[in-house]
């Protein structure tokens, strides 16, 4: 976040000074988490389970999600769908349009890994992780609502943990079976060389 | 009227072109390139024939050494349809257009030279359609191979 990233390195140096950054953080982290805005776009499939899932069924709103049609006011990018080759620059270019602090969500195998497109497919952008970081990644071909919004709370859930000046905490991995996330803690041989289905 | 109707009728109009019933598919003939467009144009607009619809045009690779052009063209007025099917040689696909007989054939000729590498001459506008424009190689031909893919394992 720029200047905000400086305040730690003045604050902790006075007396009780953590304290001070505490509810800094707390208060920071909780306006972020409580109205992540994405970015409205869709590249395939997996959009129709974005655009379901912002319905009226499942209520993306309570989340404080609401859709943005402009990356300028986005704080979340949901890239949704098979990014091609041909794609790709115009997504990492999205992804630098939006202001920090910015968060990425992988939804789905296209985004994760390439998918079904990683045999034998030549116009396939194999994992958005090549061209713009991912925090939290989605399992599903395509995934359900459910796994969308269980991803997002993730997504809450990891930027409830960020500490001004610190860097981000590694990267979520949503299964594809339903159930709680857990939230890595970069100690276990799991947190740093995930899984991929398929 | 069928294929083989059609095939004394076109022999008789066009004698320098070579046609013959494909032995694959009861629908299609087969014909020289030679005849593209004046075949095509005949066909459009002679009315016992009046195919006024190009439903589809796309090609084949047959590796080594040809590459198949096939039309489907249709008569809303006599409701009959046939298949046109054209040999070139794969390593200079050459064809006249015939986007100047159907609008549709210019989208489709751009999508064929995109992905088949099918020269066709005399086109307004051949640029790639589906791939990128500095992409290169023509991805459904048979050969072709490309640094991002990865082949299935067996």
């Amino acid at each position: 976040m720029g200047l905000m990233d400086r305040i730690p390195a003045y604050v902790d140096r006075l007396p009780g000074g953590s304290v001070v950054m505490a509810p800094v953080d707390w208060a920071i982290n909780e306006v972020q988490a409580s109205s992540m805005w994405y970015m409205l776009f869709g590249l395939a499939c997996c959009a129709i389970e974005l655009m379901a899932t912002g319905a009226a069924r499942y209520d993306f709103d309570r989340l404080g999600m609401i859709f943005r049609a402009t990356p300028r006011q986005s704080d979340l990018m949901i890239v949704a769908g098979t990014l091609t080759l041909k794609m790709a620059p115009r997504v990492k270019l999205l992804h630098e349009q939006m202001a920090e602090p910015r968060y990425v969500i992988a939804m789905g195998g296209c985004t994760t890994y390439g998918g079904p497109f990683y045999h034998d497919g030549y116009s396939v952008l194999k994992g958005v992780d090549k061209i713009i970081p991912v925090d939290v990644y989605i399992a599903g071909c395509p995934p359900r609502p459910e796994a969308l919004i269980n991803g997002c709370l993730a997504m809450q859930e990891k930027i409830r943990r960020n500490k001004l000046g610190q860097p981000r905490g590694p990267a979520i991995h949503i299964p594809p079976t339903a159930g709680r996330f857990s939230i890595p803690t970069g100690t276990a041989e799991t947190d740093r060389n995930p899984q991929i289905p398929g | 009227m069928s294929p083989d109707e059609f095939l004394p009728i076109l022999q008789a109009r066009f004698p320098e072109v070579e046609f013959r019933l494909d032995p694959l598919n009861p629908q299609a003939l087969k014909m020289s390139a030679s005849g593209v467009p004046e075949v095509f144009s005949w066909l459009r607009d002679a009315p016992e024939a009046a195919m006024e619809y190009l439903e589809f045009s796309t090609a084949v690779d047959h590796p080594p050494d040809c590459l198949c052009m096939v039309y489907y063209l249709y008569s809303y007025t006599h409701r009959h349809r046939l298949a046109l099917k054209v040999d070139l040689p794969r390593q200079a696909p050459t064809v006249p257009t015939l986007s100047h007989l159907w609008e549709n054939a210019d989208w489709n000729e751009r999508e064929i030279y995109d992905l088949f590498g099918v020269f066709f001459s005399g086109h307004p506008d051949l640029r790639r359609l589906m791939m990128p424009e500095d992409w290169e190689g023509h991805p459904l031909r048979k050969d072709y191979s490309h640094p991002n893919l990865t082949p299935r394992p067996d």
